[in-house]
């Protein structure tokens, strides 16, 4: 295994890890404030001090990875649901009318400045995880559907695809049973790519406000409650962010770990 | 090359004209009724109909939508309803705050990523390449806002180099670049990162090039054979990173301008949603939109212009 691989997959795991003991338990509850224990440094009682509220740092960060997660997670689903299929249906028909609408469509929305986009999106729509969800998850879209398009037409090509048309498969059966699993692992790596995007979009969103609301944590929250107090407490905005950043490069050093294990022949120029 | 720039003109016309029929169906039509949306529940159904009448919400969609892009074309973006003041006039006293700011940030970000992209490149492999390499790692794993908090934590709360916020104007432009350097540096970092590791393996890739073999066969050294006849080739790609990084730059302003408190179109849009005043905010949107896909055109023609090869694939 590549020295990207165990630092990505260790890093991921830490994050994932967090993020379900959460759900069992916190070192203190996260719901409850405590104004005598505000804005504490780090101590042995709070490992990562307290926030503002005197609420624990470490359980706000654990639970708010929970948050982070749980939005990218489901954009990066959004996008594999509705952008691989619509890629396969456009490699399948590729050059119809189909394959024009669907690419043109991509197009499109690549021309969006997505922050802008999913701003305005949540504005409208109201701030919150769900919609925040949708927001970055129309830009999974796209991106999913290109590479499946990309990927499924290489194949098409193949002898083993002209062997299956000859059976007489239809269409849709050779590229749920053919094309899908060939392409798998290029969806896996660009999926942890997105992931690692989807939580820095997360956390941008909640920043300004338009994301998961209070009192459900959420990084980008913690860090734009910070702003106002980062002379006094500097580990209250150091800390979220660095979160934010691990998991990240978990996440991006999971992927590339990934694509080169996966196909050793994109091994050799990483860009 | 003209009936490439045409074909690209349509396809820009029909980018615009898609767009603006978003923005304007999510903004108007999505909510309901954009009166009631702008005014809040506790409203009177007087002022409701009075804020309708004054919008021309009577007038059927497609009228209302032709009104809308008409009058953007002719540089009427409406009048706030907030501030009863033209949309067009607040946007170019914002703009004046944000583009600088992105043409600043971009600036750095080319400096910044040229170099390193260039020497780990032509150090590919070795201790420097991999130092590069791990920080533009950690440089595109950076939230933008987040490494503002703490540049501003360390360069102006702590050594008082320059100042947490705010904006001076451009009546001193030495002041004023002064405070857009903390914020173009934050949004810079990141594009940096991703520049960088572009131009590396864009330079990579044309240093296995016959031509480079070539060039070095006629006795120029690794040097001038990298510097004469790569960084030139390896432009290419790295132009084409440039243009759509200039969007990411715009939209990135719009939080960065939250961290420094910079009075910019960011910021406008901000107070704009909080203030329900939908009027500014599907205007500013468009306009970013449209900066944003008119760069992309302009990024294909120049790539065209550069690489004949280009101008016939899709």
């Amino acid at each position: 295994m590549s020295r990207n691989l165990i630092l990505g997959t260790l890093l991921t795991a830490l994050f994932l890890g967090a993020a379900l003991l959460s759900f069992l338990w916190t070192p203190y509850p996260t719901d409850t404030v405590a104004i005598t224990e505000r804005l504490q440094p780090p101590s042995a009682a709070h490992w990562l001090g307290t926030d503002h509220f005197g609420r624990d740092m470490l359980s706000l960060i654990m639970v708010g990875a929970r948050t982070s997660i749980a939005v990218a997670l489901v954009a990066v689903g959004i996008g594999l649901g509705l952008g691989v299929p619509l890629g396969l249906a456009a490699a399948a028909r590729s050059g119809g009318w189909l394959d024009e609408a669907i690419m043109r469509m991509n197009d499109l929305i690549f021309a969006f400045p997505s922050l802008v986009i999913a701003i305005l999106i949540t504005a409208i729509l109201g701030p919150g995880a769900l919609n925040a969800i949708i927001a970055i998850g129309i830009f999974n879209i796209p991106v999913f559907a290109r590479l499946s398009r990309g990927a499924a037409l290489s194949l098409w090509r193949r002898e083993f695809i002209l062997a299956a048309r000859t059976a007489g498969k239809s269409a849709p059966r050779i590229s749920a049973e053919h094309i899908l699993p060939n392409i798998a692992n290029l969806l896996i790596v660009q999926g942890t790519i997105q992931f690692s995007l989807g939580i820095l979009a997360e956390a941008g969103l909640s920043y300004v406000g338009l994301g998961a609301q209070p009192p459900i944590p959420s990084w980008g929250r913690m860090l734009a409650d910070a702003q106002t107090m980062v002379a006094l407490a500097p580990h209250v905005a150091i800390l979220p962010g660095l979160a934010i950043v691990l998991t990240v490069l978990g996440l991006n050093l999971l992927g590339d770990g990934l694509r080169d294990r996966l196909d050793p022949r994109l091994g050799v120029v990483r860009t | 090359m003209l009936a490439y720039a045409l074909k690209r003109l349509v396809i820009l016309a029909l980018s615009l004209a898609v767009a603006s029929l978003v923005i304007f169906v999510v903004v108007e039509v999505a909510p309901g009724d954009p009166a009631s949306f702008m005014l809040g529940i506790n409203a009177r159904p007087d002022t409701i109909a009075a804020l309708r009448a004054e919008l021309g919400l009577d007038l059927p969609v497609h009228e209302r939508y032709l009104a809308w892009v008409t009058g953007m074309v002719q540089g009427d973006f409406g009048t706030s309803y907030t501030y009863r003041a033209p949309v067009a006039q607040m946007v170019a006293e914002r703009v004046q705050v944000s583009l600088p700011l992105a043409l600043y940030a971009l600036l750095l970000s080319t400096l910044i990523a040229f170099p390193a992209g260039i020497f780990a490149a032509a150090r590919r492999g070795k201790p420097g390449d991999v130092a590069v390499m791990g920080a533009t790692q950690l440089g595109v794993a950076v939230p933008n806002f987040w490494f503002a908090m703490l540049l501003v934590l360390l360069f102006a709360l702590k050594l008082r180099w320059f100042s947490a916020g705010g904006f001076p104007g451009w009546d001193d432009p030495l002041q004023g670049l002064k405070a857009l350097t903390l914020p173009a540096v934050a949004l810079a970092l990141p594009q940096a990162a991703i520049l960088a590791r572009v131009m590396r393996s864009a330079l990579i890739d044309i240093l296995h090039e016959d031509f480079i073999r070539t060039a070095r066969a006629k006795g120029l050294s690794r040097r001038q054979a990298l510097w004469r006849h790569g960084v030139r080739n390896a432009l290419i790609p790295v132009l084409t990173i440039i243009g759509l990084q200039f969007s990411f730059l715009l939209a990135g302003a719009i939080i960065i301008e939250q961290v420094f408190f910079l009075p910019g179109l960011g910021r406008l849009i901000f107070q704009a949603i909080t203030q329900r005043d939908l009027i500014v905010v599907e205007s500013v949107v468009m306009l970013l939109v449209f900066a944003v896909i008119v760069v992309t055109f302009l990024t294909d023609l120049a790539y065209a212009a550069v690489d004949p090869r280009l101008r016939g694939r899709r």
